[in-house]
């Protein structure tokens, strides 16, 4: 292995939380920030790119992080070879993918013509690739289901339907001369060699083949955790991404995480804006005014909320974000520690799972710290 | 010669099915200076019932003692593990542990070391609920105890079915696909999708469809019954929670469901054993996923908290006896080889040892013997160094640091080798059988597009 190289904070990922990250590092005088990207192309974050790269970051695509050598300490490989690079922080911004068929336990054939809405973004926008002639949108999240319809539209693919397990209002507002089936399940895949057609199941039984030759499953965003995973890193339960404080500190000393990688999908500006958020913190870690915090309080969701993020009470942080895992109309949310009421708030609207939901964090302060852990539920 | 018309003169020998069987059969024979050609249907090797395998390398110490199987796993075994340390198919010799979860199972395992003695295995032991807890931690609860059969082991199915047809082309095998064989005349004329063939002898290989064309030749001793295997695979983080292959006790409601390391980095869970009718129905049911998760759950708890990578289903070949069903036919100078089950893969070069004895017998005479050149296949195995880590490999060419599968980390130097190499795929997922490029746990959302266009270009 070649020798070490050293940077003051290595970031892992030039997606928006990355890039935002390393921009605002960069101009807040962090020493050496270097962001360190596997996909040799930016795409659609080049402006953020621009910015990072403006403000004295060193961004470089191609590379992609394979490892752990030590603490602080990646190797990496890309077409100039294997490096090893010590830092002393690494933020991780390893972003999110959608759930692909076979982990949605699709059944089925294995048919060519099943796609995920990224792939078929990259398919269409940067190969130009042919995506079929008919297609069926899979998902529960709006935006990335729209998405999905939108690239097909462009590409000339007819959009046959958007099925969806959850009960949509106004669908038609959604996607325009859309048909949706909301309260659908997908319940199989039909075709050999090229998909011929998806199998579904509406709420009240009846069954119906949709006939397409592609089909786009969007959504149901997974953290990439592999590499914090493989850094002993502690993950959240209910986001299976790594468990952070308000200040974006993980269980391991040095190492913070952003973005995506949090909690799954989140909107591009809206990335940016947290992937900034971190720039304090690490800052304040570096100048050694803020020792690495223990464990702290876990702060778990509990059925039917599906996450709450940070998800570790430390120092630091605004507000909590809450995600439920089905639709619950106009809920009281409870905040509470070994049976001690923390926060109870009602929430005058319906909470969707496509969307989280901000909780003051004004509570925090009262938590005992040698306590159980917090619960998030509603009532 | 994938492709292009099919030549006038007869071959010395043809044999249909390009699976793990008949290509070892046509890499024994492309040892003798004989025209001998490798014809299958499909447009790529091992695209029936051998990709599906669940990729065990056998002791045969459960076989019915005296079979043929137990003799040609027995054998096939010693050949297949030399062979794959030469050729580069990756193998991790894990060992497996028949675990008892109740009475009847736990009262079984004396009976079943027997057995393995009896079929010249002497290594299996039972073992207490202690030590098995002790080797395998992550087991779910209740098991009683286990057979210790540290023989066992696990090998890339694609790569050594890969490794025989590239050896077997490479000697001056005539690989022929996308030649399905529709009738035999008589005098061996094989009418197929690409026209006719001729051939002086004759082997069928040809897994699930074996009867038809053994009935094609005017015999009707076997009827093949697909038996459907559903699997799950699961992502490399779950490699921590297993490691044996963790085999059933079979009982009288079947051989049950296991849990298996893959050379991959992954673990694999399943097959169910469905008799099904259609010989295409290779798809997975929602009945079928269920109950392997409920199984699975038992065996190893925390495996369902993994992340899915891949769901596929394969057809066993079975027949009506439980034996293997190889025939040769001395007066028509053709040699059946039908009925062979997941056994297959580790039994491969001993059925080809045997096949082309009963060729021998039946008159053909194949000449001397040589030592074929030696084939290296490029590696999948996550034990053994791969490319994106090589540093000096890298050096030497970039195309070796440039990964395109991230989940996999598969080098666009090693798409590159792939598309060029002798038996070249026919599809993305061809490409994937032999580089893993999206078999991970992504499926395509990173690098599917990337790929796809790398395997559109070489075309």
């Amino acid at each position: 292995m070649t020798p070490v190289r050293t940077v003051d904070v290595l970031v892992v990922g030039a997606g928006p939380a990355g890039l935002g990250a390393a921009a605002r590092l960069a101009a807040l005088g962090a020493g050496t920030v270097e962001v360190l990207e596997r996909e040799r192309d930016l795409g659609a974050v080049r402006r953020w790119a621009v910015a990072a790269r403006r403000a004295g970051a060193v961004l470089r695509t191609g590379v992609t992080v394979t490892g752990w050598a030590g603490p602080l300490t990646l190797d990496t490989t890309s077409p100039a070879g294997r490096e090893r690079v010590a830092a002393r922080a690494v933020v991780l911004a390893t972003g999110a993918r959608e759930r692909p068929r076979a982990a949605r336990l699709v059944p089925g054939t294995r048919p060519a013509g099943v796609l995920t809405g990224g792939e078929l973004r990259r398919a269409v926008r940067r190969h130009r690739q042919d995506v079929g002639t008919r297609a069926v949108v899979v998902g529960t999240e709006p935006d990335a289901a729209r998405r999905a319809v939108r690239t097909l539209r462009r590409a000339g693919v007819e959009v046959a339907a958007l099925v969806t397990r959850e009960r949509w209002r106004a669908p038609g507002a959604l996607t325009g001369r859309l048909p949706v089936l909301d309260g659908t399940a997908v319940t199989g895949l039909l075709g050999r060699g090229r998909l011929s057609g998806v199998r579904v199941r509406r709420g009240d039984g009846r069954e119906a083949t949709l006939a397409c030759d592609t089909v786009v499953f969007t959504g149901e965003w997974v953290p990439e955790h592999e590499l914090a995973r493989s850094g002993g890193v502690a993950l959240a339960p209910g986001t299976r991404g790594p468990a952070v404080d308000g200040a974006f500190r993980t269980s391991v000393a040095g190492v913070f995480a952003v973005g995506a990688l949090l909690h799954g999908g989140a909107s591009t500006v809206g990335a940016v804006v947290r992937g900034r958020a971190v720039a304090a913190p690490v800052l304040a870690y570096l100048s050694g005014r803020a020792p690495w915090p223990g464990a702290g309080v876990p702060v778990v969701a509990d059925a039917p909320l599906r996450w709450v993020v940070p998800n570790r009470l430390g120092a630091g942080g605004g507000r909590f974000l809450v995600r439920a895992a089905r639709p619950l109309v106009r809920p009281v949310v409870v905040v509470s520690q070994d049976g001690v009421l923390l926060l109870r708030r009602r929430v005058w609207r319906a909470l969707v799972p496509s969307r989280s939901l901000p909780l003051p964090a004004g509570w925090a302060a009262r938590v005992d710290p040698g306590g159980g852990p917090v619960r998030v539920r509603v009532w | 010669m994938t492709g292009g018309p099919l030549p006038a003169e007869p071959y010395d020998v043809v044999v249909v099915g390009a699976g793990v069987v008949g290509s070892a059969i046509a890499r024994e024979l492309a040892r003798y200076p004989l025209r001998t050609a490798l014809v299958d249907a499909a447009d790529d090797v091992g695209e029936g019932t051998s990709k599906a395998n669940t990729a065990i390398l056998h002791t045969g110490f459960d076989a019915v003692p005296g079979s043929l199987e137990a003799r040609l796993v027995r054998e096939g075994q010693r050949l297949l593990t030399r062979y794959a340390a030469e050729a580069g198919i990756p193998v991790e010799p894990l060992g497996a542990l028949l675990v008892a979860w109740d009475e009847e199972q736990l009262a079984a395992l004396p009976g079943l070391a027997r057995k393995a003695r009896e079929n010249g295995y002497r290594d299996a032991r039972p073992i207490g609920a202690a030590e098995l807890r002790a080797r395998e931690p992550h087991l779910g609860p209740g098991a009683l105890g286990a057979l210790d059969v540290p023989g066992e082991g696990v090998i890339c199915p694609w790569t050594t079915v890969l490794a025989y047809a590239t050896q077997a082309v490479r000697a001056g095998v005539d690989l022929l696909l996308g030649c399905e064989v529709r009738d035999v005349r008589p005098g061996h004329e094989l009418v197929t999708t690409r026209g006719v063939l001729r051939a002086r002898y004759l082997v069928n290989a040809a897994g699930l469809y074996a009867d038809e064309l053994d009935r094609l030749l005017g015999h009707r001793d076997f009827n093949v019954r697909p038996r459907r295997g559903q699997l799950i695979v699961f992502d490399a983080f779950a490699r921590d929670l297993v490691r044996h292959i963790l085999l059933p006790v079979p009982t009288a409601l079947g051989k049950g469901v296991l849990v298996s390391p893959t050379v991959h980095g992954k673990v694999l869970l399943g097959p169910t054993a469905e008799d099904v009718d259609d010989r295409t129905a290779t798809g997975s049911t929602a009945e079928g996923l269920a109950f392997l998760r409920e199984k699975g759950r038992r065996i190893v708890p925390a495996l369902l908290d993994e992340e899915v990578t891949a769901v596929y289903a394969g057809l066993r070949a079975a027949t009506e006896e439980d034996d293997y069903r190889i025939a040769c036919h001395p007066g028509q100078r053709y040699v059946t080889v039908g009925g062979i089950r997941s056994t297959g893969l580790t039994a491969s070069m001993a059925i080809a040892a045997h096949v082309v004895d009963l060729l021998a017998g039946a008159g053909l005479e194949p000449g001397p013997a040589r030592e074929l050149p030696a084939v290296r296949m490029p590696n999948l195995g996550e034990a053994f160094p791969r490319p994106y880590a090589d540093a000096r490999a890298i050096a030497a060419d970039p195309a070796y640091g440039e990964i395109v599968c991230f989940c996999e980390r598969v080098t666009r130097g090693e798409i590159r080798d792939a598309l060029a190499s002798a038996v070249p795929p026919a599809s993305p997922a061809g490409l994937r059988r032999r580089t893993r490029a999206g078999a991970g746990r992504c499926q395509g959302y990173y690098c599917g597009a990337a790929v796809r266009a790398l395997f559109e270009e070489a075309r």
